[in-house]
């Protein structure tokens, strides 16, 4: 619209519009600062801030995350070959530490904290005042009562202020009333909850940061210590060194396994794991200790967990003179409930070729129709150990590490199983069979089992369950208890009776002021003794 | 033994349920009911018109008196409501009782109890408030509940795998349930909060049994005073899920899809209740909040449950 005269017939004449632009004030660099600050600390913004985080924290539940399900992620990315790129860019796997992720969640607990400064400055203020005047007019306000009564209303001003104490009041008396305000708790707990919020976050941080986590597989009769090279797998906070690493060791003597064998509709289903481990701390005396699931262990300022348990069977490789080039423990992956699982065994040395082996363990094996075998039970009641075989480059030469449960095929040649024209060899213990070419010989020896183990160590694990206790406490306060005012007026009037007056005010969600008012004229005019009038 | 006892729990969780479908359809009808009352002062207005030649005689307690008549639909729905939920929490208690553990191992014992519970807030609740009106949303939203447990999350007793053995089996998935519970009826409120205010607004004018439910404003209240309880419970879920985390899996938080969903729900309505103390937000936007906030416990239930990879994987199914 070009012309300030309105065109528009609806206008009464001589309307002028506003201009199309508004004039805004010239802000400096503080002034586009505090402007900012200001957005960014408002309520509109933080409840907006709250909703993005919980529409952004949507993706990493739907696309496998390399926190919680690393293989996941890599079947995802083989499945998906398309978008995995794509999403990798955009950081979706790692959702929870993404920049955009973290940007919304900085921002919100920056708000936060702009917000809850201002708040504890303005409720310790509060904290410190009176109570306000008592309003000229009662009758607008909530919960209004009137009594009538004889007597005297300096009187009747001292006992309701009297009465509002007990009932945990502040009290001022203004003339010929007493005004009164309780339920500063209310805003205490807000504050602590927020603030608890902050306090979570930081000591997350902080544990992150200064502990650890590592894993490690154990089988039965083997032991393990609390060093950097021992673990199969760790992940150091950011300020790790390796002094926080409290030198321990764990030896597993036996797990035990309990399997439903009653309930035919959970037969073999576990109902009960118990590791029992001997433990040395630095010059300490060995000692005996269990390790259950929901009953980790806690051992030099760590915590031991039991996450997983399987079997390793123990493969002795002998060379064709007889003598032993591999004997020791295979960690087989379960692949199902009954422990159906894959061991893959690698011989670089000793024999004139490299070998490597698929083994596949039943311990409870079941031929199916076809031949091939299932295992129908976790327990090794009837355990076959059945393996491929393969010669060629196992790739370990070339220095780099690789996959101790995985066997690159590129560069093998089979000679056991498939389509080798050699059929699979199976194992039970004890049982010893040739390797095909004169290579040597292979024996089952035992089958022992192992768990693996979770260490972690979290300085601040406590300070965050405190802050936690201390986030419901808050919010309990903050919900529950009324903050409200009261104010009782006394009027002496020409006859000599008496005009009380009551009425409140809610500040925040109060369902219970009116009735909280009214039986608070019942008492009052009881307490004066006074005849009650309408 | 056990056989006997899973069959009680069967048997009076299909009569919970028939029930149930009673005390829907008299709620249901109760809700036409007040159709008739509000409809019958316009008409007797309109005969007394007639009648007595006078145009406009405004009897404001007109309504009243059809109210002092007992609604006799609403006491037999709340009768047949309570039968309903002493059988239904029989039936969950012969669960119990017939596993040798407390009856939410599994998805279906999980709903059992679970919507046991709705009906026990919502019951609870009338002691201090008339909440009755939501009873066919209640009652119906239990029965499609009860029906997809019985027949898709049926499992067999079986005992309790060692990640389940622990103390906080009890307490983080019973508070979790109360939580439900209340949540469950702050949405019920903010539902018909919504039409309220649509019918202010002179849409849904069809709605006429509208008109003596309370006022848009009262309903949030009362959804408001529903959801920071269940917020409350909410909160003490997370924070004892993350206890028993960290004993059962060795950590507190690991962004599980269930950890994830139960922190999206907790969030939305930590946003329900700033959106309360922030302008433009009171009033239908923050009953569409509540709403998703229910729609997102639900889904966390089923959908994650069923469909999400994750830890939390105890559905039995």
């Amino acid at each position: 619209m070009s012309s300030p005269q309105s065109s528009d017939s609806s206008r009464p004449q001589g309307h002028f519009d506003a201009p199309e632009t508004i004039q805004q004030p010239k802000l400096n660099f503080v002034g586009y600062l505090r402007f900012f600050w200001r957005q960014l600390t408002s309520m509109r913004t933080a409840l907006f801030l709250l909703l993005l985080l919980a529409i952004a924290a949507i993706p990493g539940s739907l696309v496998p995350q390399v926190s919680s399900d690393p293989n996941g992620v890599i079947q995802y990315k083989a499945n998906n070959p398309g978008i995995a790129p794509i999403l990798d860019k955009l950081q979706v796997f790692t959702t929870y530490s993404s920049v955009w992720f973290s940007a919304i969640y900085l921002l919100l607990f920056i708000s936060l904290i702009g917000c809850v400064i201002p708040r504890t400055k303005h409720h310790f203020d509060a904290l410190r005042a009176r109570p306000p005047r008592t309003p000229a007019r009662l009758q607008r306000l909530e919960g209004f009562t009137a009594r009538s009564a004889t007597g005297d209303a300096a009187t009747a001003v001292l006992v309701a202020r009297d009465l509002l104490r007990k009932q945990g009041y502040r009290t001022e008396v203004y003339e010929d009333s007493v005004s009164a305000e309780r339920g500063y708790l209310r805003e205490t707990g807000n504050l602590v909850f927020h603030t608890a919020l902050i306090g979570v976050l930081v000591t997350v941080g902080i544990g992150g940061g200064f502990g650890y986590t590592g894993q490690r597989v154990v089988v039965e009769g083997y032991a393990m210590t609390n060093t950097l090279a021992s673990y199969d797998s760790f992940n150091p906070g950011r300020f790790f060194t390796d002094a926080a690493l409290e030198p321990y060791s764990i030896a597993l003597d036996t797990f035990v396994p309990t399997y439903e064998e009653q309930n035919l509709d959970a037969l073999g289903q576990p109902t009960d794991f118990v590791a029992n481990v001997t433990t040395t701390l630095r010059g300490g005396e060995p000692q005996k200790a269990t390790i259950k699931v929901n009953e980790p262990l806690n051992i030099g300022g760590t915590d031991v967990f039991l996450l997983g348990n399987g079997y390793a069977p123990v493969v002795t490789v002998r060379d064709p003179d007889g003598n032993v080039v591999f004997s020791q423990p295979t960690a087989c992956l379960p692949q199902d409930a009954n422990l159906r699982s894959n061991c893959i065994i690698k011989i670089p040395d000793g024999l004139a070729q490299q070998v490597g082996m698929i083994g596949f363990f039943y311990p409870t094996a079941a031929p199916m129709a076809d031949g091939t075998l299932i295992s129908s039970y976790p327990d090794t009641i009837n355990p076959v150990l059945s393996l491929f075989m393969y010669t060629g480059d196992l790739g370990l030469d070339n220095g780099q590490g690789t996959n101790a449960y995985a066997l690159s095929l590129d560069n093998l040649t089979q000679i056991v199983g498939a389509d080798s024209g050699t059929p699979a060899i199976q194992l039970r213990p004890g049982d010893k069979a040739d390797l095909p070419d004169g290579l040597g010989s292979i024996e089952l020896t035992s089958v022992p089992r192992f768990v693996s183990l979770d260490i972690h160590h979290d300085p601040a694990q406590l300070w965050v369950l405190l802050f936690a206790v201390l986030v419901v406490a808050g919010l309990v306060t903050s919900l529950f208890i009324p903050r409200r005012r009261v104010w009782v007026k006394a009027a002496q009037n020409d006859d000599g009776t008496l005009s009380l007056e009551y009425a409140g005010l809610a500040r925040g969600d109060d369902p219970g002021l009116d009735a909280a008012v009214a039986e608070f004229a019942d008492r009052h005019t009881d307490q004066l003794g006074l005849k009650v009038g309408p | 033994m056990t056989d006997t006892l899973v069959q009680f729990s069967t048997v009076a969780v299909y009569s919970a349920m028939a029930i149930y479908a009673l005390a829907f359809i008299m709620f249901t009808l109760d809700l036409s009911r007040r159709v008739a009352v509000v409809a019958a002062p316009a008409a007797a207005e309109i005969a007394a018109a007639s009648a007595n030649g006078y145009t406009t005689v405004l009897e404001k307690d007109a309504p009243a008196e059809p109210k002092a008549k007992t609604p006799r639909y609403l006491r037999a729905a709340m009768a047949l409501t309570v039968i309903a939920w002493v059988l239904h929490v029989g039936a969950a208690v012969f669960r119990g009782v017939a596993a040798g553990r407390v009856p939410w191992a599994n998805m279906f014992e999980f709903t059992l109890t679970a919507t046991a519970i709705i009906i026990g807030v919502f019951l609870a609740v009338q002691f201090w408030q008339d909440l009755r009106f939501i009873g066919a949303f209640v009652t119906g939203f239990v029965l499609i509940a009860l029906g997809v447990a019985t027949v898709n999350f049926y499992v067999d007793v079986v005992p309790l795998p060692p990640s389940l053995q622990s103390a906080w089996l009890v307490i983080h998935v019973f508070v979790a349930s109360l939580g439900t519970g209340f949540f469950a009826l702050g949405a019920a409120l903010s539902v018909v909060q919504l039409l309220q205010a649509r019918r202010a607004a002179g849409k849904a004018a069809r709605l006429r049994f509208l008109d003596t439910l309370p006022a848009a404003d009262k309903l949030e209240n009362m959804a408001y005073r529903m959801i920071v309880v269940g917020f409350v419970f909410w909160t003490f879920t997370l924070i004892a899920g993350a206890i028993w985390a960290n004993r059962a899996w060795g950590r507190y938080w690991g962004w599980d899809t269930k950890e994830v969903w139960t922190f999206i729900i907790w969030t939305i309505f930590a946003g329900y209740i700033h959106a309360r103390a922030t302008r433009g937000w009171r009033g239908s936007r923050s009953a569409w909040l509540a709403i998703i906030g229910f729609t997102a416990v639900v889904f966390n239930f089923t959908i994650v449950n069923l469909f999400f990879k994750g830890l939390h994987a105890y559905s039995g199914l």
